[in-house]
């Protein structure tokens, strides 16, 4: 498959498992999609060896976009991209756009075979 | 000056060991103003430090910098996580083994420019920043109580409003409050520049 992955990052593994639901409920299996949430500890928050697994889940020769809820996440999530071996680095982009809506409106981008710049692009339009 | 691996390991003891004790303060600042885990978070990364003190401090300083650095990445779990991360990651990149008064602060000049930009903001946002940035002018003046200067830094960010973070959602309610980055930064430079002043 080389559509773009989405990486969904939740400070709630229940919001990040649930904006996952609702991605595959609306692209199936078109786009490679993984989900992470939670601090190292199982509480709330981020973790950034979580993301980079996550990343490593939803691993497309087309780039993963990442979908990120609040600061720490989107945060954690520009680390993990910057520990990513250097050939990944420029293939994985944080979207600014809220997580629910950004990830299926940039999965749905990504199940038509569009490249990871027009994805992103697309779910940060959602952005005022 | 030398930093050899006795003064290394007390140097790690001390900032771990106060970052622990004031846990409770730190999340209770962060309850007032974030989320609410800045104690948390930071007591679990340098506990995680702690756990791999022996194999850190046997590092020269530079990499063992970089290896904290990585450590509170990994482990902290809260936007601190990438931040100090950052700090010590930097620290570690741009300090020589036995810098300097003058390479230290070149160093650590470094490493608030690459917190600045991981964070995407600058001092007076009231963040960490507001304390890192004074200590680095100490440093350069030749102040000698860098730890007042940090206390002093921490505590001018009450009246801030901020504008980064999960603080900024508030609003002006945010005024009134210290922040929880700037009491963490300002306990690590206290541990920091104590312990170096008892061993020169």
């Amino acid at each position: 498959m080389s559509n773009v992955g989405i990486v969904i990052v939740s400070h709630s593994p229940l919001v990040a498992q649930g904006a996952a639901d609702m991605v595959r409920q609306m692209v199936g299996e078109e786009v490679p999609l993984a989900w992470c949430g939670g601090d190292p500890d199982g509480g709330l928050g981020t973790d950034v060896a979580a993301i980079m697994s996550a990343i490593g889940r939803a691993w497309s020769p087309a780039g993963v976009a990442i979908l990120a809820d609040l600061g720490g996440a989107v945060t954690n999530s520009e680390m993990a991209i910057e520990m990513l071996p250097e050939e990944q680095r420029d293939l994985v982009a944080v979207c600014n756009a809220p997580v629910v809506e950004g990830a299926v409106v940039a999965a749905t981008e990504a199940s038509g075979g569009s490249d990871l710049h027009t994805v992103r692009a697309t779910a940060e339009e959602l952005s005022p | 000056m030398q930093i050899d691996e006795p003064l290394r390991r007390k140097l790690v003891q001390a900032v771990a060991a106060t970052v622990i004790a004031h846990a409770e303060e730190l999340t209770d600042l962060d309850q007032a103003i974030g989320d609410g885990d800045h104690g948390l978070n930071m007591k679990r990364g340098f506990e995680a430090v702690l756990g791999d003190i022996d194999k850190l401090v046997a590092q020269p300083l530079p990499k063992m910098l970089a290896a904290i650095g990585t450590t509170l990445v990994m482990k902290v779990g809260g936007a601190s996580g990438p931040l100090y991360g950052t700090l010590f990651l930097q620290l570690g990149k741009a300090i020589p083994e036995a810098p300097s008064m003058s390479e230290a602060a070149d160093a650590l000049a470094v490493a608030i420019e690459a917190v600045k930009a991981r964070g995407k903001s600058t001092v007076g946002e009231k963040t960490l920043l507001d304390v890192l940035a004074p200590v680095l002018d100490a440093l350069r003046a030749g102040a000698d109580d860098l730890p007042a200067v940090a206390d002093a830094a921490a505590e001018a960010t009450k009246p801030v409003q901020a504008t980064k973070g999960r603080a900024s959602f508030l609003g002006a309610r945010s005024i009134g409050h210290a922040d929880p980055g700037a009491r963490s930064s300002a306990l690590i430079v206290r541990a920091v520049a104590s312990t170096l002043a008892e061993a020169a």
